[in-house]
């Protein structure tokens, strides 16, 4: 297996299935000439020709819409936002009309399309820039939302959302293009909607995704120093959500914290946490934390946009607090 | 025009430069985080309309927002502090390089969402219609701006509702790395307006008096007819779209080409040539605008951060 980077493996997940399906194409802003913004896409213009790697204008919502209705016809197209940010700027398309087309029409429209979209703060973009605005689109039945956490899963999950049948929302962390990982090489798919144990351990279980998972990575070393052995659930997909692995976990450590980047109102945190006080009540040993966002958009300035973000500092703060 | 305008239109464009140079250096140096776009190469645009405004004229851009900032009176220490993100800052180190704005000096904001600033120009106007005033909002945007539904909803409501807004379209050729004949499908912008029935023209805009004159014949139009206006100003960006971009998509070749078009060099001999100024008096201008970009330079950074306090400061208005 070779270890690559976060950006390597995306953009490997996209070429593969490129080559193996003609039905699928990309589009989206500077994706061809550029490059892609983030250079997922670098060499693909030269490689598959314009026809298949769509610079488009800036205009979300003709670039989710014209995918929308490509897709109704059996194309697989793979559109990029730019940054998830700009999404609100095409929402209607991805929560009011891609999710529904299946459903309201009694099953007739399949809408295979995968929306890629670049999350989270920590770059200092200002607070139209930085979001990590999940949960919201995790709100919307007929919507898969997917967030992967480590190469290889971002490798797997793409492969398999563009295989999808449904409207995929798949969102990638601005910070961890540069993450390394073991990749399989070759074809290497990992299910939708299945969440998964990164780090086994018995006291304590972190849930998290994404970016969460690298820090509570760090933050279950930090706490293996003071002898908590952290057990990590990794959602990986937000919709629709695997509580398994999150309740086996717990039942076997009885103490938990939820992680995720974005705002704790509403969030991620909120809908893992009542589910396990639903389905698991009489195991908890401890009221189950979040860590998540302070409460303000992000500011710019480096100190604050940090001091809003969580930090694995937040994490073991957490996983100590439930552990008295 | 008298010859103090003149040469207070000269300063700012050079002071542009000179504090753009500096962020640039400041940038590379890590002081400066997060997207920054310059406006070196398109100084004459919002030096000429800006001259052109009334101070009760209301002004709003994109993120593209250093140079409209200064022309709107903000301090180069503002500026300066602001990309620091100091709390001396124009929004207090909150905002950065795209969120520049003070509402004293009628500058309302620069915007990162693209176009979403449109509406809001709109709505400027409206709020201006509806106090019964003839004030005028002066609303800049790039090439790329004219592609999202935000221009296309805003022109149409402020044709329909007969709102005072002079839309300046900034055509420098590209949005990012798409050339506007890749994403456009016509490319003289001018003529979206045709399609609400706005007036409309375009000037060249590396040249700072003629953007001033068409600006103040188009605030004027604006003004008397209440009747909105587009203006497409010609210009170039000779730095990429942001600090850090590859420039992939255009050729060493027309980005000499363009320099050599340099809208400051256009202007100093326009200057000398209509004896407007002596070239010691030039100098003099070129040397106060790095004294001042100098003396940002150090307001910003002996400035403070600011405090934790300001984390939750502001996110409701008291
Ligand atoms: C809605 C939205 N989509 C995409 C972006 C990313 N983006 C920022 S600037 C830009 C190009 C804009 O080009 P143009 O309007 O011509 O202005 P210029 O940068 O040339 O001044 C893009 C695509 C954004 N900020 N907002
Ligand atoms: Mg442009």
């Amino acid at each position: 297996m070779a270890r690559i980077t976060m950006r390597e493996a995306i953009s490997q997940a996209l070429m593969e299935e490129m080559d193996r399906d003609p039905a699928v194409f990309i589009l989206g802003e500077e994706v061809g000439v550029w490059g892609g913004t983030y250079a997922v896409t670098k060499g693909f213009y030269d490689k598959y020709g314009a026809a298949r790697v769509k610079d488009t204008p800036i205009a979300e919502n003709a670039i989710i819409g014209a995918a929308i209705g490509a897709a109704m016809v059996g194309q697989r197209p793979v559109a990029e936002l730019m940054t998830i940010n700009f999404a609100f700027s095409a929402m209607d398309y991805i929560v009011n009309q891609a999710p529904k087309l299946h459903y309201m029409f009694g099953g007739q429209f399949k809408v295979p399309l995968v929306m890629r979209a670049v999350g989270g703060g920590g770059r200092q973009l200002g607070a139209t820039h930085s979001q990590t605005p999940d949960a919201i689109f995790a709100h919307f039945p007929g919507l898969i939302v997917v967030s992967p956490g480590t190469p290889a899963d971002a490798k797997g999950l793409l492969k398999s959302a563009i295989r999808s049948d449904n409207p995929v929302l798949f969102i990638e962390h601005a910070t961890m293009y540069q993450t390394r990982g073991e990749v399989p090489e070759g074809e290497y798919l990992v299910p939708l909607e299945k969440s998964t144990v990164q780090r086994p351990g018995k006291d304590l279980t972190i849930v998290t995704y994404c970016k969460g998972l690298e820090l509570s990575l760090k933050a279950a070393e930090e706490l293996a120093k003071t002898g908590i052995e952290a057990e990590i659930v990794d959602l990986r997909t937000l919709r629709p959500l695997d509580m398994q692995p999150v309740l086996e976990s717990f039942k076997k450590t009885n103490r938990a914290i939820v992680v995720e980047e974005g705002w704790k109102s509403y969030g991620v945190g909120a809908e893992v946490v009542s589910r396990m006080y639903e389905s698991a009540f009489d195991y908890a040993d401890a009221p189950i934390l979040r860590v998540a966002q302070k409460e303000v958009p992000l500011p710019y300035n480096r100190a604050l946009e940090q001091a809003a973000l969580p930090q694995v500092a937040d994490i073991v703060a957490a996983a100590q607090e439930v552990m008295k | 025009m008298d010859k103090e305008k003149l040469l207070q239109m000269y300063f700012e464009m050079v002071q542009i430069r000179r504090l753009e140079e500096r962020g640039a250096e400041l940038y590379q140096a890590g002081k400066i985080g997060g997207f920054m776009h310059l406006y070196i190469g398109q100084e004459a645009v919002s030096t000429g309309l800006i001259a052109a405004r009334e101070p009760r004229d209301r002004v709003i851009t994109a993120y593209r927002d250093h140079g409209v900032a200064l022309n709107c009176g903000i301090s180069a220490n503002e500026v300066m502090a602001e990309l620091l993100g100091k709390v001396t800052g124009t929004s207090k180190g909150k905002g950065g390089s795209m969120h520049m704005a003070d509402t004293s000096k009628n500058m309302w904001g620069g915007h990162a969402i693209v176009g979403g600033h449109l509406p809001i120009a709109s709505g400027l106007a409206l709020g201006d219609q509806y106090a019964g005033n003839d004030n005028v909002t002066l609303c800049m945007f790039g090439d790329g701006a004219t592609n999202i539904g935000y221009f296309h909803e805003a022109l149409n409501l402020a044709k329909t509702w007969g709102l005072r807004v002079l839309w300046v379209c900034e055509n420098n050729q590209y949005g990012m790395g798409t050339a506007v004949e890749r994403a456009s499908a016509v490319d003289e912008i001018r003529q979206k307006a045709e399609g609400y029935g706005m007036k409309n023209s375009r000037v060249d805009g590396m040249n700072v008096l003629k953007v001033y004159e068409a600006a103040r014949d188009a605030i004027k139009t604006v003004r008397e007819t209440g009747q909105p206006y587009l203006l497409e100003a010609m210009t170039y960006r000779f730095r990429g779209h942001s600090m850090g971009d590859p420039e992939r998509y255009r050729q060493q070749e027309e980005v000499k080409k363009w320099q050599e078009n340099d809208p400051i060099g256009i202007f100093h001999a326009y200057l000398l040539g209509k004896n407007f100024a002596t070239a010691a008096e030039l100098d003099a201008l070129d040397a106060k605008a790095e004294a001042d970009t100098n003396t940002a330079v150090e307001f910003a950074e002996a400035s403070p951060e600011p405090g934790m306090e300001e984390l939750f400061a502001d996110v409701y208005a008291d």
